[in-house]
């Protein structure tokens, strides 16, 4: 089904859209009619229950026809997560079937101006109110950002750099929240990205989600699953991008054969397919962890920064099978080249990857060092 | 109330490269296989009948004939409406020719006496165009092929339905057996729930023997279309390709064409 809608719906009006900047919100709508926009949650929620390994399958196919409503699908996703995993019973009957269950459109509100990849250097406050809470602050980077129906946004309530920062669930309409103009960006540009400024929005306290103080830590277990939607957009670009590559080398000839026969093109292509087979084996064993309820948050950067490296030298290749074709925009090769970079950057830079992986490491590091004992 | 039965067709996906197994005459189905397309539209007819209340549906029932990998097929017909399926399947089958698959649909769709039979004008595979005639003359039902537009009043249909030349309207009063073309509609994605749903709704599995179905009149002992052989389609004369160097002028040689062919 994801892939007749990918190649029926996605795949004829990404270029048009990505070309215009226009954001799809009603192809959003038909993907949320269809159930598709919370299927990883509980079908008690309105979820489809789905395992993250197939609900990532289903973002492959819809990231190899137009990356844009892949990792739309896959912010929003990330958006229900902390009220879904740490909201009350009576939060998440409250708000969350028509979050994962119906057409809303949600946004993720933590990376500001000056903390991006150290987000417990964030700025924007929570003050306590009689009745819950006031935000104040801007908050960079937001996906739908401006076109979203709620946001879930991050606020400190205290100084404590890491413990003083806490989670809430805001509606998109709210008083005092607006957006900045769009980000004019490389790639993903049928999808919107905009500064989300709050000016003293008041909230109740029963959209506080967790604990106040909870903030930080839920942010990061939001990351650890959101990575893995972004790694499997990542492989489903790098897909598409080598079956357009090998499908233009089998019929493009020079010197009398196809371009495929040319040991030159044949291994450049070997390797391409080489890096999306290893790119998604690191992904499903991620996946595959997490839905047994197995620690996966290493194993999830493994796959971000593998699955998101690999999209750039895959699409980047892709463009040099195509040669001059590749380079126009008569192919979506190019603009897969500039989805993908993109994709090494957000939600945690490929270099914060490496960090949580090698923090990682460190703290496995003493049962690392009695197997070895054991071993030697 | 009225009952719709929606003949389906499990077929080799379009992108498998189709070929005649030349010791049996039959085709290679190995393979990816799915739904016919041209059966989505039948559904999608029914479901609008059902929905739009032109007729007042209770149920929308999926039948198949084919071997056991055919439940898949069923699976996609209820997850994009149908209420429920029927799968005929047995090994005396095999080698059904047209008029053989269309007496075992028949008998299946007596066992449900529906008001209404839709049906795909042609399977992807096959492309006989024929099965739903061939249901329609067992069952003493008016039937129409190639039905592109229906609409509803009262207990009569009246079909619009693509002609060699043309298209010819008539009316028809129910029973009948329609065969729908791709044109009817625009199917729809099935949703996620009702794909994961599918495999709840009520789904009868059923041998000849089940069915009351004679044996004789299918399948290889029932046929009486045989193949002896096949050739490739002769080759095609090289066609005229126009550069677009002056759109203008490229119009004016394509309209010149088709002028000289007597075609506009």
């Amino acid at each position: 089904m994801a892939r007749e809608l990918a190649a029926g719906e996605l795949a004829p009006n990404a270029a048009h859209a990505e070309a215009q900047h226009a954001f799809p919100r009603s192809t959003f709508r038909h993907l949320g009619e269809l159930g598709m926009l919370g299927m990883p949650y509980d079908e008690a929620y309105g979820g489809a229950g789905l395992p993250y390994e197939v609900y990532l399958q289903v973002l492959e196919e819809l990231a190899g026809a137009w990356a844009s409503v892949a990792v739309g699908v896959s912010v929003h996703v990330m958006s229900c997560y902390p009220l879904a995993t740490f909201g009350t019973d009576e939060q998440r009957a409250r708000w969350l079937p028509d979050m994962v269950g119906g057409t809303l459109l949600g946004g993720y509100c933590l990376s500001e101006a000056d903390a991006g990849s150290d987000p417990a250097a964030m700025r924007c406050r929570a003050e306590r109110t009689d009745t819950g809470y006031r935000l104040t602050g801007s908050k960079a980077w937001v996906t739908h950002g401006g076109e979203a129906d709620f946001y879930t946004v991050f606020a400190r309530t205290s100084d404590h750099r890491s413990r003083g920062i806490s989670c809430f669930l805001v509606p998109g309409d709210a008083p005092g929240l607006s957006a900045g103009k769009a980000e004019s960006k490389m790639g993903l540009t049928g999808s919107t990205t905009a500064t989300i400024e709050l000016d003293g929005v008041e909230i109740l306290e029963e959209r506080r989600i967790g604990d106040e103080g909870q903030g930080l830590q839920i942010a990061l277990s939001a990351l650890d699953s959101g990575r893995l939607g972004i790694a499997a957009a990542a492989v489903g670009l790098s897909q598409s991008a080598l079956d357009h590559a090998v499908a233009y080398a089998g019929e493009r000839e020079t010197f009398g054969k196809p371009i495929i026969e040319h040991q030159g093109l044949g291994f450049l292509l070997a390797d391409m397919a080489a890096a999306v087979d290893s790119a998604r084996a690191t992904l499903l064993d991620a996946a595959r962890r997490r839905d047994l309820g197995r620690p996966f948050a290493r194993q999830a950067s493994v796959a971000k920064l593998v699955a998101t490296d690999a999209a750039m030298r895959v699409t980047t290749d892709a463009v040099q099978v195509l040669g001059g074709a590749g380079y126009t925009t008569e192919f979506p090769l190019e603009r897969f080249m500039r989805e993908a970079k993109i994709m090494q950057i957000f939600e945690g830079t490929n270099q914060i990857q490496r960090m949580v992986i090698s923090r990682h490491l460190q703290k496995d590091g003493a049962a690392a060092s009695i197997r070895a004992t054991r071993a030697a | 109330m009225t009952k719709i039965v929606v003949l389906v067709k499990e077929v080799p996906d379009a992108a498998v490269q189709k070929q005649v197994d030349s010791s049996t005459g039959r085709l290679d189905r190995s393979g990816e296989k799915t739904l016919n397309p041209f059966d989505t539209h039948a559904i999608e007819a029914a479901l609008q009948l059902k929905e739009s209340g032109a007729l007042d549906v209770d149920e929308v029932v999926a039948v198949t004939v084919g071997p056991s990998s055919a439940v898949k097929a069923l699976h996609k017909a209820v997850s994009l409406g149908a209420d429920r399926s029927i799968h005929l399947t047995d090994d005396a089958l095999v080698g059904s020719d047209v008029v053989g698959t269309g007496y075992a649909l028949a008998e299946l769709i007596k066992r449900e006496s529906p008001d209404l039979v839709l049906a795909g004008q042609q399977s992807d595979d096959g492309q006989s165009y024929a099965v739903g005639a061939a249901v329609a003359e067992y069952l003493g039902w008016p039937g129409l092929t190639q039905v592109i537009k229906l609409d509803v009043d009262g207990q009569t249909l009246t079909c619009e339905r693509q002609a060699e030349y043309g298209y010819d309207t008539v009316k028809v009063t129910l029973p009948a057996v329609i065969s729908v073309g791709d044109a009817i509609n625009e199917p729809r994605y099935p949703s996620l729930k009702a794909i994961m749903g599918a495999k709840k709704k009520p789904l009868e599995s059923l041998s000849l023997g089940d069915a009351e179905i004679d044996a004789s009149k299918v399948g290889e002992a029932g046929r009486k279309a045989v193949w002896t052989g096949s050739q490739e389609p002769p080759a095609k004369a090289a066609g005229e390709l126009i550069e677009d160097e002056d759109t203008a002028e490229t119009v004016e040689k394509i309209v010149a064409w088709l002028d000289d062919r007597k075609l506009i």
